[in-house]
């Protein structure tokens, strides 16, 4: 405990923000308790040194508002193609710093990093007691030969293997609503009895909490809400943010507002927790203009610190989970959370009003989750959304030949999409089977994203000049 | 002065012809294209009367100046010469003329190229041994170099470079550039102009033109002490110091032996004058064409991963080239034959492609000559790069408006490569991709509407870019290639 407060304090001060925080820790304190007071069904706050913590109200056990995700762990690129290694010795050093300030939740899948996250955050977290931090993982059989029991239940049994533990702290079912909403819910945990027999290891102490996480078509979220008397969820984990707060459904008629998704769990008291508040990086890598509008509002704190702070405001969220590539990007989100601020009224509707402004640019809503891949036929589907983004966020997609910019956007856009895609793997490649969409949480039409930017690209390339 | 100015000249000619086959972003030739159009084999294949007339006037009046400022293999062979007289001073001597070897290369260039025997030719022509040279051997070095720019530019952000691919596009133009470079390289180390004045047949042409020559180095007796330094320093080994002659049909007019002469007994002056005499060889027909192109080694056949989430990204296999029954050369060439006929394998077109499209030959007919094939790209609508820097007349000038009438091929469909039938998934990428909209999507069931779509081709406004065939997704061969066209046609 000694070795944990010195290197938090050492940690401290390399950030420099010393007694400042310690002051806005006090005040940030009096807020939060004044506003879990006014709230039913939020969750109790404590604050235990400076990192804001939640508690579950089952358990009794104090989560942090900043929970790892394991979605995104480093990687150190292959000499080949798609021979890249997960980075263990800085997977190891980001989990230590995590934990030595206060985060204790670690959410990872079988499915994350091509299947390796589970084993590179097992090895990193069992070199710390077992009751210091608390494992999400889950049921992440999406491939129609893992919808049978005995598949399903390996998957499972697995998971204990690589995270190296006898028990899984919060269990949950993964993305159920995505693919074909209800028929691929029913097929991989209700008729298989995957569900049942992930009920009774919760009765059995392996699982501690069981939930389940949404993306996608609605009915299948409200069936398991529904279901709530039967199968007793524990925690519900929804995208929120304060983009698709209001705007998820306006930007695609496939998916939901989190204004519902929340307002739905609360009604229920059952604790949120919280994916994607960041959408990705795309909600700190935004447009030149609303970044700095946001660093205007608050200028000594990043634009990423927004959205988890308006993701931690809500009293029902257990924990906010944010995949931390880089250690800058945790030290950022220890600093935005320890302690949490929570945003008053007036913060809020500047983030809607931002918000309303975002949705006006053009960006194609990936996260750069990668659950497309691989396409069949080999295209970089993420690598080239990404890479338009970039190109709408740096103003760098000229509206005709005649735009004022065309030279430079066309070289700044040919260029870099060759540099951000081989060409093989590029979206004249796309032959629009549409293998990949079902398997996007945001509902993405992939095809037809591709085709419009080769459409883009095409006419770029055959007009040179303006 | 004369020396030095003839230095200079020289020095930029060779920079610049070599910057034509160096730089692939097309910059270079927009002023300095003309240089390629200059040189005198091209130009006379291109049947370019005013660059010929010029030419023959310039050596009328100045001597051999095209050998030493305008060719870029006697520069380079200059340039080889000189590393050579650092290592031992005063290292030539005056031999005689080799007449008989000349002129018989110079016929046997006249009946090859009248013959059609396109690869004697291509091995002959002065300018095009050092476009091969330049192409294959130092072309990569600057995509390299290029490339390492490039990766500092993607570092900070900057748009300056993009990198190139650097690939082999013909193993057999390699070796000929590197055995062509060795010999050329050792005969001007120890003897200076060798080849120039025995093998090359513009030099045995321009030769006999310049023993004319308006202006001539001449050796005034009177001052001449008989030291014979000028001879030991022609690299043309044409000064007979004993005689005090000089053999004018080989003087490629370097100016060395003015500089010299001690005594000032050498000067380029006008001495007698002498009427042209009519042009020789001409371009002429050779025999059609019908070849199948050879596969180049592709990577190990890879199935694409099992479908999981966030399962990186599938193995590509790279594409095969189809066996054509007729090979398919870029719009512009006209007809095979034409192409056959006139090109002098400079590499100049296969260094321009920005697509890589086009490699040389590896067949004998046609050796080293320019085809083109779609594995690594194709021919795209906005270019006409290829027609642009052609010296020869192999390839002639179009816009990209007449780009897209002409059919130097047509799209062929492989029923068992086709996706939606082998894989059972929507496809239409060739379709999709159409720049003139001669591939519709059908049923492939004729009854039923609903079934997944095949393409099939309208030939008749298929203008065989191979669009369809390059991003074909089945690999390594495509379900859709093209046959090329003997004789382009415009629609």
């Amino acid at each position: 405990m000694k070795k944990n407060n010195i290197s938090r304090r050492d940690f401290i001060r390399r950030l420099g923000i010393g007694a400042s925080v310690t002051g806005l820790a006090l005040a940030g304190c009096d807020n939060a308790a004044k506003k879990a007071a006014q709230s039913e069904n939020s969750l109790s706050e404590t604050s235990d040194d400076k990192m804001t913590y939640r508690v579950n109200p089952k358990t009794g056990e104090k989560v942090s508002i900043l929970g790892y995700g394991c979605m995104r762990w480093p990687v150190i690129p292959g000499k080949e193609e798609g021979q890249d290694e997960i980075d263990q010795e800085t997977v190891n050093r980001l989990v230590d710093t995590a934990l030595a300030n206060g985060v204790n939740y670690f959410d990872t899948s079988p499915a994350y990093c091509k299947g390796r996250s589970e084993r590179a955050t097992g090895i990193a977290l069992a070199r710390h007691p077992r009751d210091s931090y608390f494992i999400a993982t889950k049921m992440s059989n999406f491939a129609p030969q893992t919808w049978n029991r005995e598949a399903s239940i390996n998957i499972y049994r697995n998971s204990l293997k690589e995270l190296q533990t006898d028990y899984i702290d919060y269990m949950l079912l993964h993305s159920i609503g995505s693919g074909n909403g209800m028929d691929d819910f029913k097929a991989r945990y209700i008729d298989n009895g995957i569900l049942d027999f992930l009920v009774a290891e919760r009765e059995a102490g392996r699982i501690k909490n069981l939930g389940f996480s949404y993306h996608g078509d609605i009915t299948v979220f409200d069936w398991a809400l529904a279901n709530h008397d039967k199968y007793k969820w524990d925690f519900v984990q929804i995208q929120l943010n304060y983009l698709d707060w209001k705007h998820a459904k306006e930007l695609n008629p496939r998916n939901t507002d989190g204004e519902y998704l929340y307002g739905e769990l609360e009604k229920r008291g059952i604790p949120a927790i919280i994916m994607e508040p960041l959408l990705g990086g795309r909600l700190s890598n935004v447009p030149d203009h609303i970044a700095v509008r946001l660093k205007q509002r608050e200028p000594e704190k990043s634009v990423a610190s927004w959205a988890f702070r308006y993701a931690g405001t809500h009293p029902g969220v257990l924990t906010v989970l944010s995949g931390m590539t880089y250690m800058e990007h945790l030290l950022d989100n220890l600093n935005t959370y320890s302690p949490l601020v929570p945003l008053n009224d007036d913060e809020i509707q500047f983030l809607y009003d931002t918000a309303d402004l975002m949705v006006q640019y053009p960006t194609v809503a990936c996260n750069d989750c990668k659950y497309c891949m691989p396409c069949p036929y080999g295209i970089d589907i993420p690598a080239i959304l990404l890479h338009y983004n970039k190109c709408v966020n740096q103003g760098n997609i000229a509206e005709n030949t005649q735009s004022e910019n065309y030279a430079e956007a066309r070289r700044a856009f040919l260029v870099g999409y060759d540099r951000s895609v081989p060409k093989l793997r590029q979206a004249s490649h796309c032959i629009g089977c549409n293998q990949c969409s079902p398997h996007c949480p945001q509902s993405i039409d992939i095809p037809k994203e591709l085709h419009r930017i080769d459409r883009y690209v095409e006419s770029l390339k055959q007009h040179p000049t303006a | 002065m004369l020396k030095r100015i003839r230095q200079i000249l020289a020095v930029v000619s060779i920079v610049l012809i070599t910057l034509l086959f160096l730089d692939f972003t097309g910059t270079v030739h927009k002023w300095f294209g003309w240089l390629a159009k200059i040189q005198f084999l091209p130009a006379l294949l291109a049947m370019n009367v005013a660059v010929i007339v010029g030419l023959i006037i310039l050596t009328l009046v100045f001597g051999r100046l095209y050998c030493s400022v305008i060719c870029p293999l006697g520069i380079m062979q200059d340039g080889f010469a000189w590393f050579g007289k650092k290592a031992r001073k005063n290292r030539y001597t005056y031999s005689a003329p080799k007449n008989i070897l000349r002129y018989t290369l110079l016929g046997v260039m006249a009946i090859a190229i009248v013959a059609g025997i396109s690869w004697l030719v291509a091995l002959l022509a002065p300018y095009s041994a050092y476009g091969r040279i330049a192409q294959s051997l130092l072309a990569p070095v600057w995509a390299w170099f290029n490339n390492l720019f490039a990766s500092w530019a993607e570092a900070h952000e900057s748009y300056a470079f993009y990198s190139v691919d650097i690939w082999l596009r013909g193993a057999t133009t390699l070796i000929v550039a590197v055995v062509t470079l060795v010999v050329l390289a050792v005969l001007a180390w120890r003897n200076g102009r060798t080849y120039c004045n025995t093998i090359c047949p513009v030099g045995t042409v321009l030769g006999f033109f310049s023993r004319f020559s308006l202006l001539k180095p001449v050796i005034d007796t009177s001052k001449c002490n008989g030291c014979g330094l000028c001879a030991r320093n022609c690299k043309a080994s044409c000064i007979n110091s004993k005689e005090h002659t000089i053999d004018y049909s080989r003087c490629v007019a370097c100016f060395d032996c003015i500089n010299k002469c001690h005594k000032g007994a050498i000067s380029y002056t006008r001495r007698r004058s002498a009427a042209a005499t009519d042009n020789i060889a001409d371009a002429s027909s050779r025999r059609a064409f019908l070849s199948v192109t050879a596969t180049i080694a592709a990577t190990a056949a890879l199935r694409a991963q099992e479908k999981t989430v966030d399962g990186g990204l599938a193995a590509i296999e790279d594409k095969k080239i189809p066996e054509r029954k007729t090979k398919i050369v870029p719009p512009g060439a006209r007809s095979i034959r034409n192409l056959e006929s006139h090109c002098t394998a400079c590499q100049l077109c296969v260094a321009a492609c920005p697509n890589g499209v086009l490699r040389p030959s590896t067949e004998l007919d046609s050796l080293m000559q320019p085809e083109s094939s779609y594995e690594r790209g194709y021919c795209r609508p906005e270019c006409v790069r290829c027609s642009e820097v052609c010296p020869a007349g192999a390839i002639r000038p179009i816009t990209v408006a007449d780009k897209s009438s002409v059919q130097i091929g047509h799209a062929v469909w492989v029923r068992y490569n086709c996706i939606p039938l082998t894989d059972g998934v929507e496809c239409g990428n060739c379709a999709r991709h159409c720049p003139v909209g001669a591939i519709t999507m059908v049923p492939s069931d004729a009854d039923d509407d609903n079934s997944l779509k095949i393409p099939v081709v309208n030939t008749e406004r298929c203008i065989g870019c191979g669009a369809c065939e390059n991003l074909c997704p089945s690999r390594p061969f495509s379900a859709i290639y093209v046959e090329g066209h003997e004789v382009h046609r415009v629609i």
